[in-house]
């Protein structure tokens, strides 16, 4: 596991639970938020699938750490790699 | 006290015979069945009525997934019932349009689609419950759905009403225009059952769910061989508004509500009273200010089941055995039972004989039961009513004794 693939992992979310939205040129820098259109619902449904496709918990306190793809790749290699190696 | 004389301008609807009137209608004349065999979760390929129409064609794919069905239903028939009627929404009040959906249940299907993943794939562990749920299976979700997604901001909400539903939103839309709480009211009913196989399953377990080889065949009012209902989906909503505001605005008036009655058979869960819904028929007729022999019309409720189609038969009889005027169809009989929406399609699929004074037929009808026989019967094909078609009577009642009575008026000004 590495970070692209983890970026790639949550665009993939992104595209089932946004599907009108276009990711081709989603900045990973930038805030989710301010390039597409998501709302808090959205948010949780990025958690949703993130334990249920990859069995990975978002404590709600740290929700924020998943505002950019920068940011989402940063919090959650750790906890791939975890789970790759339980 | 004076009430105002309220029309119908627009009629947006989805069936299991087309998505637009025109087409639904066709379709009843020619005699064409919608029903067909439809996958349920537990029970295998059952007889149902199937809707088909263009969900993205008035939503976005997002709004699909996170809404209901039945949401997705309302939303297509409230788009097609305004651009029907003429309406453009950013020349009116948004906050003057009232939304009125009669529903049979809600929530049954988002909330066995939870429950049924969570056995299936996630060991019941209720962290995978979906944040989702209580927003989809509020009772008032397809009434709001539609109102997210047209921002309308004045009032809605769904009317609870088992089988009588589709009658008893258009009937709270009227009232709420006769009360001034609303200048248009987007009004009828809807219904997703289809996807819920406790529904199919409830009705097995009391015998009253229909099986037949052809499924095209299983929805059979007053025949012999009739042996319970076909399950639909689907969704009929009207444009309604005071008559002096749709002439003035040049609007196309397809009728007017003559008359209604709600009423309580105060007897049984599931069984009909046909003294009760005789009761509920006069005392229509009598809002309406006509006599029996003046209704050239009745749009029957029978759902195929052995009881209740004999029930209402004497009600009908009793009220317009004398008539000597009054036919009688059935539209269950085409494209199975919709439930909360069967009364608003049923009255949308006869509406047209307004203007062509054609009078469409009971489906499969091959031997009636004489408990069944009534004067004025339409079996086998349509018939073009003598003198034409000027009032039409609808009948739909459901569980727990609840009869809806509605009376439309051809419009002449």
């Amino acid at each position: 596991m590495n970070k692209d693939k983890i970026k790639q992992i949550v665009l993939d979310i992104i595209a089932e639970i946004a599907p009108d939205e276009v990711l081709t040129d989603v900045k990973p820098e930038i805030r989710l938020r301010d390039q597409l259109d998501l709302d808090s619902m959205d948010f949780l449904d990025i958690v949703m699938e993130l334990r249920k496709q990859h069995g990975i918990d978002v404590p709600e306190g740290e929700y924020r750490e998943l505002e950019s793809l920068d940011s989402c790749a940063n919090y959650l290699l750790p906890k791939f790699e975890t789970g790759a190696t339980a | 006290m004076q009430l105002d004389r309220i029309v119908i301008s627009g009629i947006g609807l989805t069936s299991p015979l087309g998505n637009d009137l025109g087409t639904f209608r066709q379709n009843l004349l020619e005699g064409n069945s919608g029903v067909s065999r439809f996958p349920v979760r537990n029970m295998g390929d059952l007889p149902a009525g199937v809707c088909d129409f263009e969900q993205t064609k008035h939503q976005k794919r997002k709004e699909i997934r996170i809404g209901t069905r039945a949401g997705s239903i309302a939303i297509y028939c409230a788009h097609e019932a305004l651009h029907d009627s003429g309406l453009e929404l950013d020349n009116i009040d948004r906050s003057r349009v009232g939304v009125y959906l009669g529903i049979t249940e809600h929530g049954n299907v988002e909330t066995e689609t939870e429950v049924c993943q969570l056995f299936d794939h996630y060991d019941e562990e209720v962290k995978y419950w979906s944040h989702h749920h209580n927003p989809r299976t509020v009772a008032n979700n397809p009434a709001g759905e539609i109102t997210i997604n047209l921002g309308l901001t004045g009032p809605h909400y769904t009317v609870g009403a088992a089988c009588a539903a589709g009658n008893a939103g258009i009937i709270q839309g009227v009232q709420m225009l006769r009360l001034g709480e609303c200048d248009y009211a987007l009004a009828g009913g809807v219904s997703e059952s289809i996807r819920a196989y406790g529904i199919f399953a409830g009705f097995k377990s009391q015998g009253a769910l229909a099986d037949h080889e052809d499924p095209t065949k299983a929805s059979r009012p007053f025949d012999t061989g009739r042996n319970g209902i076909v399950v639909s989906e689907g969704g009929c909503i009207y444009v309604l508004e005071r008559l002096q505001d749709a002439q003035a605005r040049g609007a196309k008036i397809y009728a007017e509500i003559l008359g209604y009655r709600i009423n309580s058979d105060g007897t049984d869960y599931v069984l009909p009273n046909p003294e009760r819904q005789e009761e509920c028929i006069r005392q229509a007729l009598d809002n309406a200010g006509i006599t029996p022999d003046q209704v050239d019309l009745v749009s029957s409720h029978a759902t195929s089941t052995p009881q209740g189609d004999e029930q209402e038969c004497k009600a009908i009889r009793n009220v317009f055995g004398d008539s000597g005027n009054t036919l009688v169809n059935n539209t269950k009989s085409f494209i199975g039972h919709s439930m909360g929406a069967a009364g608003a399609i049923e009255l949308a699929g006869n509406i047209p004989s307004f203007e062509d004074g054609q009078v469409h037929a009971t489906l499969n009808l091959d031997n009636l039961d004489p408990a069944c026989a009534l004067p004025g019967l339409v079996s086998g094909h349509a018939v073009a009513k003598e003198g034409g078609v000027n009032v039409i009577l609808n009948n739909s009642f459901g569980m727990l004794g609840i009869n809806s009575v509605l009376i439309l008026k051809k419009f002449e000004g």
